[in-house]
């Protein structure tokens, strides 16, 4: 039955022949696709190439110069994410949609607590009773393997791998079903990177998340990804099924990415 | 009969790009049928194309020109000019692949890298692991190893933990990439019986198998890659 809704369903975002330039700098050319409820979507390529630029404008962040984006809101509606108010954008943000920053820092209140910075997502849904917050707060940060001891704990406390974990619970906890996460895995060591992949792996299998990664690990994009889109100097390269495009790659840059993998 | 895979002039072709732009043929003129319930084996020297043509036939490898006729769900569906999302739902419900290593991800239990193909497919964990214990078993992987990652294993464990993921589904296609190759005896032959279990529900397959004597035990039919050596 998954798999029905896997074929018939339609597409929750699509993109079409998005560009933005910045005077004469063209930061992203002509990039259009369609993304599925479940489908994870890597977006692969080195610094400067625009992939950055690119999830901006899919999260309505960054205006584009040219194209649009349109999502198929929770209502079946869809609408094209210029058209929408400052509120309804802010809406989506908070129920319907995470973004997960490569610097926790920025996608967390450092501040106050571990529960509060899942509960306050909850809250701006309307969530009003104590009890049922911190039991939902709870619950997530099990899920992402947070002791529980460390609840009334400010996530400056925590190490880096725990506050990537306390930031997916926090864009999790609403039960969105567009995640955009932002290379992830950045700045943690190597080990604390393979469990946040594996636990990043399973929710989103679990909770039957789309989602949109921009990486320039490769390994990132293989162990998470079903479609990655290979970016240079703002154009989309090449694209197609992962194992693909990593195992048979056509495009001279991204044969040069793929041999550049250190093997294991 | 209806053929389950229906391959016509399929081609493969290497550019390598970072060596000149060296074109590295592969595989021209690909042309062969498995029928349900068949098991075709691939013969010919190493560095023919067997693991290649396989690569294709999941969709792995594209291809240059030709087409690659799948059996999916009751049509036929052309693998070489598929879309992703077709492919993978292909992969899903219509072709598993035994591939020669094992890729499991760190930290999932043994137990749970062979239940996977089961659970993706809406059975219950509980059902799911259960088949994945039975199909374990039999494969000589001793319970006390069926809550640990296979990571650490020994090859011929981890070629069994394997075959039992590949195994455990109901698809009707399936590609076995050297399945015996770091087996025991008494392994192997278990691999023989899945393989005639595997004719008796009418699943096609195809195989590389360099052992003589289990090509004899499991071939229906030998189709000699060497015929399908691209002109350099």
């Amino acid at each position: 039955m998954a798999e029905e809704m896997l074929e018939n369903d339609q597409s929750l975002l699509v993109a079409e022949s998005l560009s933005k330039s910045y005077g004469r700098i063209a930061a992203c050319r002509d990039v259009s696709f369609s993304l599925y409820p479940g489908e994870v979507l890597a977006i692969v390529g080195e610094s400067g190439s625009g992939k950055s630029t690119l999830l901006q404008m899919l999260s309505g962040q960054l205006a584009p110069s040219a194209g649009q984006v349109s999502y198929r809101m929770r209502d079946g509606i869809t609408r094209d994410l210029t058209t929408l108010g400052e509120a309804e954008r802010r809406f989506l943000f908070r129920t319907d949609w995470g973004y997960v920053h490569q610097d926790p820092a920025q996608g967390l209140r450092m501040a106050v607590s571990a529960g509060a910075n899942v509960g306050e997502r909850l809250m701006a849904v309307g969530w009003n009773h104590y009890g049922r917050i911190r039991d939902t707060a709870s619950d997530w940060l099990t899920r992402v393997e947070i002791d529980i001891a460390r609840i009334d704990d400010a996530p400056r406390t925590y190490s880096g791998g725990m506050r990537q974990r306390l930031q997916i619970a926090r864009n999790l906890v609403t039960e969105p079903r567009m995640v955009f996460m932002d290379e992830p895995t950045g700045g943690l060591d190597v080990s604390v990177q393979a469990r946040l992949l594996d636990l990043v792996r399973s929710l989103v299998a679990e909770l039957h998340l789309a989602v949109i990664i921009v990486t320039h690990d490769l390994a990132v994009a293989r162990l998470l990804s079903h479609r990655v889109m290979v970016m240079k100097g703002g154009r989309v390269i090449e694209t197609g099924l992962t194992d693909q495009v990593l195992d048979d790659p056509r495009e001279p840059y991204t044969q040069l990415l793929v041999s550049s993998i250190l093997p294991p | 009969m209806t053929a389950m895979i229906d391959i016509a002039a399929a081609k493969k072709t290497f550019t390598m790009h970072l060596q000149g732009g060296i074109e590295l043929p592969v595989v021209s003129g690909v042309t062969f049928h498995v029928n349900p319930g068949e098991c075709v084996v691939l013969a010919g020297p190493s560095g023919a194309g067997k693991s290649s043509i396989l690569k294709m036939i999941f969709g792995n490898y594209r291809c240059d020109s030709g087409r690659i006729g799948i059996r999916h769900r009751g049509a036929v569906v052309d693998l070489a000019t598929a879309e992703p999302r077709q492919v993978l739902n292909i992969r899903r419900s219509t072709i598993g692949y035994v591939s020669q290593f094992l890729r499991a991800v760190p930290r999932v239990a043994t137990i749970d890298v062979v239940a996977e193909p089961l659970i993706v497919n809406g059975l219950a964990r509980a059902e799911a692991q259960q088949r994945a214990g039975e199909l374990l078993h039999r494969l000589n992987i001793p319970e006390r190893l069926w809550q640990l990652p296979p990571a650490t294993f020994s090859g011929g464990e981890q070629q069994r933990v394997n075959i039992a993921r590949g195994f455990i589904s109901d698809l009707p296609i399936l590609l076995l990439d050297e399945p015996t190759a770091s087996l025991d005896a008494a392994n192997r032959a278990v691999v023989v019986d899945l393989v005639a279990e595997k004719k008796r529900q009418g699943v096609a397959m195809v195989a590389i198998v360099h052992d003589d004597e289990i090509r004899h035990l499991i071939a229906d039919r030998i189709v000699d890659v060497t015929s399908f050596a691209a002109a350099a």
